[in-house]
């Protein structure tokens, strides 16, 4: 091509469409395009006292004195794909990722921050559905969006769009949860089944070769784990398995803790279809994410309030004990007693999840 | 209920463990060829419940761990092409050839995919006509009839941009170069249910009158390998020497005639490198002089890649069970997971990696 021809292909009309239906380089520029999507998407959904200031910053100093409040924050990227999955979507996970991170601290998630890379051509429908399902996803978890960035990028710059969001929370006097803090006899209590939103989503991307009616169970946690603070006030503690599963996420514990854990799998709570899709993909649920289930170590004489209080709770339903903190050691591992009785240790996932072929 | 619940039932497997127990009497060594059943024990734990008097030996059974190290560095030279997408089956991809693995291929650019079968593969390359689509084709005789399949129906359709990149391997010349060998240990043989499946056990028949021994046909749900292993005590404890079907559910005698005809139409025998053990005659099918335009060493011209594998491995001796992983000079210093040397540390089943992870909590 020569250059005569490349100068055209420069050429743009200044006046934009007024009725764009696509998200285009202009909505990135800072300029009127940008203020239009910032107008009739974010803030027709975002809408609040703090973001409608219109600042580059949002104030977030709580109106009453922080007493002995600590404050916790967070970040999180996502880049799921498929964009739209059974059970939710990346703004609902955007919203519930960051919520449950602060969450894990025992804290309560106030504020969070969201910023958009957006690929050029990306209809704006889907945006603006994306961001009606994260305004839903606030309004669950009781926290609002308090400043917010879009960049568009080129065509094939970008998978369509990626959501990173960022939170604060407050965590209140006398709460110290961390991943340091499980100690031998301690009670590991999961909230509810594992592996359905991996799975919800390799089916979505049509990667399974065959149908299941999983979804992801994508949520913001915040209101299950005050319930479950107020119930056993003592958890020691906190972490939600997303990437990696449930295997991952005790294998991280057992390394800051410096214990073994010891899981019974019989009481895996694991889903028929989630099962049955990881026997024929040569998957282990154990290492599938989740976005909704939350793992909680808890002193063994807490368990039984712990457990009655987490199945009064929708998110909490099917709570079980799935095994225990056994001892100290320089060598921490996780061991599982297995279905038929034998004992099998469970490791961490290195690198991606791939399917076994023999 | 699910079909698999039968065989995972805690109360038939500890029913099944005691009948072991009362039937053994002496040490035996039993082979279990296959990976998705060492998978298998050590998924469920089964080595601990089983009397010490049986010792499992891990056998080569896993194509991925096999694949030559020459093969790989051609399947990343493939895959390395700027007009190529590389198709293969999911846990191929971290094997490590002599630099990298196809992985790292992805990583700077390359267009590597993962597909559950050869027809995904023959679907990506009727959708990209601009590329040259190539399959990688590993596997025993249980992969064999899809990927004979692919060739056949690319072949029909004249989908000339289809080719298959063939390391197949089969059962019985291992348990051949296995059972000839003089520092042999086996006794007793698992033989795998799904390469049976497909192929009967007519061919297990000579090896057993052969070498006498025991072979079961057996499947991979716990109570399948505690029925396998029964099986096999049974006929060590009598001095018999036969070929038992344990896995009834899944394998015919004559196995499955059409899959047979299928793997014939596109394949025909070869002698073929294993990874940590070396060459074993007639042990690989390639692709029939008919089917060469698919061929993808041929259409890539790779023939020149020669790979030499470690010589201080002794992953074969391990895959044989006539060495511990311990015993090799190699074992946690240079070789690792994270950059095995030989067959044995390349999957997370092998010997060599068990022991490297169960290591772990032996040294405490």
């Amino acid at each position: 091509m020569n250059d005569q021809n490349k100068n055209f292909e420069y050429f743009t009309c200044p006046i934009p469409l007024s009725k764009n239906k696509e998200v285009s380089i202009g909505h990135g520029s800072g300029g009127s395009l940008t203020k239009s999507l910032i107008d009739s998407v974010f803030l027709k959904y975002f809408s609040n006292p703090i973001l409608d200031q219109g600042n580059d910053f949002a104030d977030i100093t709580p109106e009453e004195s922080l007493n002995n409040f600590r404050i916790v924050t967070s970040t999180d990227a996502h880049v799921v794909s498929p964009i739209f999955f059974p059970g939710g979507d990346i703004g609902r996970l955007a919203v519930a990722g960051t919520v449950n991170d602060i969450s894990m601290s025992g804290g309560i998630p106030k504020f969070l921050t969201a910023s958009f890379i957006i690929e050029e051509g990306f209809p704006i429908k889907q945006l603006e559905k994306i961001a009606e399902s994260m305004k839903t996803c606030t309004e669950e978890a009781q926290v609002v969006i308090v400043a917010g960035d879009t960049k568009v990028v080129q065509k094939g710059k970008a998978d369509r769009i990626f959501i990173s969001t960022a939170g604060v929370g407050f965590v209140p006097e006398g709460i110290r949860i961390n991943g340091a803090s499980a100690r031998p006899g301690d009670s590991v209590i999961i909230s509810g089944t594992i592996g359905d939103h991996g799975i919800a989503v390799l089916a979505a991307r049509n990667e399974l070769g065959f149908s299941t009616t999983i979804t992801s169970d994508v949520a913001p946690l915040n209101h299950l784990v005050q319930t479950a603070i107020e119930a056993a006030p003592n958890i020691h503690v906190l972490r939600d398995p997303t990437r990696g599963g449930v295997a991952t996420t005790l294998n991280e514990i057992a390394l800051q803790s410096n214990v073994t854990i010891v899981l019974d799998e019989s009481q895996l709570p694991i889903h028929k279809q989630v099962q049955g899709a990881c026997d024929i993909l040569g998957f282990d649920p154990l290492y599938v994410a989740n976005e909704g289930k939350v793992i909680l170590i808890v002193p063994q004489q807490e368990e039984r309030a712990l457990l009655n209080a987490l199945r009064q709770h929708p998110l909490g339903k099917e709570a079980i004990k799935i095994g225990q903190v056994e001892k100290s050691t320089n060598n921490p591992f996780v061991l599982m007693t297995t279905i038929i009785g034998g004992t099998r240790i469970v490791d961490v996932l290195t690198g991606e999840m791939l399917p076994r072929i023999c | 209920m699910t079909i698999n619940d039968k065989y995972r039932n805690r109360e038939l497997v500890q029913r099944t463990i005691q009948e072991i127990k009362d039937t053994v009497t002496q040490k035996w060594h039993i082979m279990e060829i296959c990976g998705g059943q060492t998978h298998a024990f050590m998924q469920y734990g089964l080595n601990d419940l089983l009397p010490e008097e049986i010792e499992l030996i891990h056998g080569p059974g896993c194509p991925v761990c096999v694949t030559s190290l020459e093969l790989l560095d051609k399947a990343i030279a493939i895959a390395s092409h700027k007009d190529v997408i590389f198709t293969s089956y999911g846990d191929m991809l971290r094997v490590p050839g002599s630099e990298k693995d196809l992985f790292s291929v992805r990583a700077s650019g390359g267009d590597v995919r993962v597909v559950y079968s050869p027809i995904e593969a023959l679907k990506i390359a009727r959708d990209n006509p601009e590329k040259q689509v190539v399959f990688f084709g590993i596997g025993f005789e249980t992969t064999a009839p899809a990927n004979a399949i692919s060739v056949i129906k690319a072949s029909e359709q004249g989908l000339d941009n289809y080719s298959m990149l063939v390391s197949h391997v089969r059962v019985p010349p291992a348990m051949h170069a296995i059972l000839s060998s003089p520092m042999n240990k086996v006794q007793g043989f698992l033989a795998a249910g799904h390469v049976c499946a497909v192929m009967g056990f007519k061919e297990y028949e000579t090896i057993s009158e052969k070498y006498k021994v025991p072979i079961t046909v057996t499947g991979f749900e716990p109570l399948d390998l505690l029925l396998g292993i029964l099986q096999t005590i049974r006929m060590l404890e009598n001095g018999q020497f036969q070929v038992k079907n344990a896995y009834p559910r899944a394998v015919k005698y004559e196995g499955n005639i059409q899959a047979q005809a299928i793997i014939s139409k596109a394949f025909s025998e070869c002698d073929r490198q294993w990874r940590g053990i070396g060459i074993i005659p007639m042990s690989g099918w390639k692709l029939r002089s008919e089917f060469q335009a698919f061929d993808a060493e041929i259409r890539f011209n790779v023939d020149h890649i020669q790979t030499k594998e470690s010589e201080i491995c002794i992953s074969g001796l391990v895959l044989q069970g006539q060495k511990k992983p311990f015993e090799c000079p190699a074992f946690r210093n240079i070789c690792t997971p994270q950059n095995p040397l030989g067959a044995t540390m390349v999957s997370s089943e092998g010997a060599c990696a068990a022991y490297y992870r169960y290591g772990k909590q032996l040294n405490e």
